[in-house]
C-alpha cells in the first residue's frame, strides 16, 4: 500500500471527515470516541473550520444542525450514553432534512455499562431511537481503512439525500491501529443551494429538494413541526403530514440500491453464510477461511451499510444457502430482522461480555450445528 | 415619521390569543431590527418550542429556525459559529429558555458568543395549558400547582449576568420604547446579550389567577414593576414579589 500510514480508527475517522470537507464539529467528550473530537479540536480551527465543545449531547447535535443550515458540512461523534441524548436532535435533523454525520463508537451498554469495552448494542437505536418514522443511513466499518472511507461516504450520502448519516463503529475499530491510505479517490456531491424551488417540496422525482443556507437570502423557514414545501407549519391537517413523512422515508428506502454497500466473500458455493457487520465481520471472515480449510462450504455477507437494511440481498442469500449465522455483540438485534427476510434457518450468535467475538467462537458454532 | 413595516412580515395574522403580549413584542423586535438597518440576509431568528417560539416563526420574513423545546441557544450557537457574519436573535419563552433549556442558556452566557436572546416571560406554560414554569411567581395558580406555586421563580437577568452575559435588560411589553432601545443595544453589543420581556398571558395565567379581563392582568404586571434605581429602597422581602425592570450590565 503506497502512502499507507498506521493510524487508530478514530484518527482515520477524523482524517476522513476533514478530507470530506467537514468544517464544523460540536460534541461532548465520551469514551471511546473522544479522540475524534480531540483531533478535530486542533485541526478544524487551523483549517478554517469551527469546533466547539458543547455542554451536553442534546446541545451537540443541535449545534451541528444549526451549523449545517449555515452551509457547513457538520458532524459530531459520541457513544451510547451520548447517542441516547441525541435522539431528539436526530428526529429534528430527519424532519428538517438536515445533512449531518454522527459517528457512534459503540461501547457496552445499556446506560453507563462498560465505557471502555465493546458492544454493538446501538444497532436498533440508530434506526429507531427517535420517535416517529424516519430513515437514517448507517454505515458499519470493520477496519481503520473503512473508518476513513465510510466517514467520507457518510458525508457524501448525507449531502446527497439531506439525511442524518451514521458511522456506526465499535470501540474495537475506533481504537484499532493498522494501515490506512488517506486517499482522495471519492466523489462528494455538491449541496444544491438553489433558490426559487421549495426547500421542503415534494416535486422532485428523487425526493430531495434544494437546501439554501442561512445568509443566502432565501428567508428560510425551518421547523421541526410538520410543514409544507416552503416550511410553513401544517400541524392539524392529514395530507401535509402524510406527504412529508412519506417522502423523508421513501427518499432513502427507494434509493436503497444506491446506498447499500455489501462485501460478499466466498458465497458462490456456500451452504452456510455468515451475515455480519462491523468488527464482527473480521472474525467472521477468519472463521469462514478456517471453515473452508475444514471442508465446510462457508461464506460471508458483510453489511457495510446496515441502514437502510439491504433486505433484497439478504433475502436472495437466504435462498441460496442452507442456513445463516448472525454473530453480534448484542442480544441478537439484527438476527430477528434477518429472520423476517429469509426462508432458511437463521442462527443467532450473541455475546454481550464487552469483548469481541473470536473466530473460534464462530467456528465452534458452525461446526456444532449439524447442517 | 411613520414607516411601513409590512415587508418584515410573511403572514398577515398571528396565532396569538386575544390580549397576549407576544404580538407587542413581535412589533418591538421588528421596529428594533428595522431601526438598526441590519442586512436582512444576515439576520437569523432562532426559537424553541412554545407560544413565544412562534413570534419569529413564521411571522418574520428573514431566515428562521424553529427548533426543539429548550435547545434554541444550542442551535443558534452552531449556526453562528459556522457563519459568523450572521446576526443571530433567539426569541423564545421563559419555560423553553430557562426550564428545559436552562443549561444551554447559562452555557451560552458563559461562552459569550455573539447573539441576543429575547425571552418572552409570561410566567407560565401557555401552549401546553397553564402549567408551572421556572418563572411562575410564588403562590400563583397553575394547572400543576392548583393551590399556588411553592417554589421560587428564577431571576433570569441575574442568572445570565452571573453566568457571564455582559448585558441583560428586563421590561414589560408596555414599556415599548425602552424595550426597543434595549433590543437595539443588545444586538449592537458583541457578546451574549439577554432581554427579558414580561409578556402577559391572559388565557392561561390570567384565567387561573382571577384576572378576569386583559387590562386587569396588564395593570397588575405594570404595578409590580419597579425601576432598578428605586429597587434599592426596598427590603429583600418587599422586592421578592416585585419585577425589577431596567438594564443590567454594560454601564
Amino acid at each position: 500500500m503506497s502512502g499507507a500510514k498506521i493510524l487508530m480508527g478514530n484518527q482515520a475517522c477524523a482524517e476522513g471527515a476533514l478530507r470530506a470537507g467537514c468544517t464544523f464539529y460540536a460534541g461532548y467528550p465520551i469514551t471511546p470516541s473522544s479522540e475524534i473530537m480531540e483531533i478535530l479540536a486542533r485541526r478544524l480551527p487551523a483549517e478554517g473550520g469551527a469546533f466547539i465543545q458543547m455542554e451536553d449531547e442534546l446541545a451537540s447535535i443541535a449545534a451541528v444542525v444549526g451549523a449545517a443550515w449555515s452551509g457547513a458540512k457538520a458532524m459530531t461523534a459520541t457513544s451510547g450514553p451520548g447517542l441516547s441524548l441525541m435522539m431528539e436532535g436526530l428526529g429534528y435533523a430527519a424532519i428538517t432534512e438536515t445533512p449531518c454525520v454522527i459517528v457512534d463508537v459503540q461501547r457496552a451498554g445499556p446506560a453507563t455499562g462498560q465505557a471502555t469495552r465493546v458492544g454493538s448494542g446501538d444497532l436498533m437505536q440508530v434506526r429507531y431511537g427517535s420517535h416517529g418514522d424516519y430513515c437514517p443511513i448507517a454505515l458499519c466499518p470493520w477496519s481503520v481503512q473503512e473508518m476513513y472511507d465510510l466517514t467520507i461516504r457518510a458525508f457524501a450520502l448525507s449531502e446527497r439525500f439531506r439525511v442524518p448519516s451514521f458511522v456506526l463503529a465499535e470501540e474495537s475499530v475506533g481504537h484499532l491501529r493498522e494501515a490506512v491510505v488517506l486517499h482522495d479517490d471519492f466523489e462528494m456531491p455538491e449541496r444544491d443551494r438553489s433558490q426559487g424551488r421549495q426547500p421542503f417540496g415534494h416535486e422532485l422525482a428523487d425526493g430531495v429538494p434544494p437546501m439554501p443556507a442561512f445568509g443566502d437570502g432565501a428567508n428560510l423557514l425551518v421547523t421541526g413541526s410538520t410543514h409544507d414545501g416552503w416550511g410553513y407549519r401544517r400541524v392539524d391537517s392529514p395530507a401535509p403530514h402524510a406527504e412529508l413523512v412519506g417522502r423523508i422515508n421513501h427518499k432513502i428506502l427507494d434509493h436503497a440500491g444506491e446506498i447499500c454497500e455489501l462485501d460478499a466473500r466466498l458465497l458462490d458455493d456456500a451452504e452456510v453464510a455468515i451475515v455480519a457487520y462491523g468488527f464482527t465481520g473480521r472474525s467472521s471472515l477468519a472463521a469462514v477461511k478456517a471453515l473452508r480449510q475444514k471442508g465446510v462450504k462457508a461464506g460471508l455477507l458483510r453489511l457495510k451499510t446496515i441502514w437502510p437494511f439491504p433486505a433484497e440481498q439478504v433475502a436472495a442469500l437466504g435462498n441460496s444457502v442452507r442456513w445463516l449465522l448472525v454473530p453480534e455483540m448484542n442480544m441478537g438485534q439484527l438476527a430477528g430482522l434477518v429472520r423476517q427476510h429469509v426462508n432458511c434457518e437463521v442462527v443467532s450468535l450473541t455475546q454481550v461480555n464487552g469483548e469481541v467475538i473470536e473466530p473460534a467462537t464462530i467456528i465452534e458454532t458452525v461446526l456444532g450445528r449439524k447442517s | 415619521m411613520t414607516r411601513s413595516l409590512s415587508d418584515w412580515f410573511r403572514v398577515e395574522h398571528t396565532a396569538f390569543c386575544p390580549g397576549c403580549g407576544h404580538g407587542i413584542l413581535l412589533g418591538a423586535i421588528i421596529r428594533a431590527v428595522d431601526d438598526l438597518a441590519l442586512d436582512r440576509r444576515r439576520l437569523l431568528f432562532v426559537s424553541g418550542i412554545g407560544c413565544a417560539a412562534w413570534i419569529p416563526s413564521p411571522n418574520i420574513k428573514a431566515d428562521t429556525l424553529h427548533t426543539l423545546h429548550g435547545r434554541a441557544v444550542a442551535y443558534a450557537t452552531g449556526a453562528k459559529l459556522a457563519k459568523p457574519e450572521l446576526n443571530v436573535l433567539v426569541v423564545s419563552g421563559d419555560g423553553d429558555l430557562s426550564s428545559i433549556g436552562g443549561n444551554h442558556l447559562i452555557h451560552g452566557a458563559r461562552r459569550n458568543i455573539d447573539m441576543t436572546v429575547i425571552c418572552a416571560n409570561n410566567q407560565i406554560y401557555g401552549m401546553t395549558g397553564g402549567q408551572t414554569a421556572s418563572t411562575t411567581p410564588l403562590g400563583s395558580h397553575t394547572a400543576t400547582e392548583p393551590s399556588g406555586s411553592k417554589y421560587r421563580p428564577f431571576d433570569l437577568c441575574a442568572l445570565v449576568r452571573a453566568a457571564g452575559a455582559p448585558y441583560a435588560a428586563r421590561w414589560p411589553v408596555t414599556r415599548t420604547r425602552s424595550l426597543i432601545d434595549s433590543i437595539k443595544k443588545a444586538v449592537r453589543i458583541k457578546g451574549f446579550t439577554f432581554v427579558e420581556v414580561m409578556s402577559p398571558c391572559p388565557t392561561q395565567f390570567g384565567r387561573r389567577n382571577r384576572f378576569d379581563d386583559v387590562t386587569a392582568l396588564y395593570d397588575h404586571i405594570n404595578e409590580l414593576c419597579i425601576d432598578r434605581d428605586q429597587a434599592g429602597d426596598l427590603s429583600p422581602g418587599q422586592l421578592a414579589a416585585r419585577i425589577v425592570i431596567g438594564e443590567f450590565g454594560d454601564e
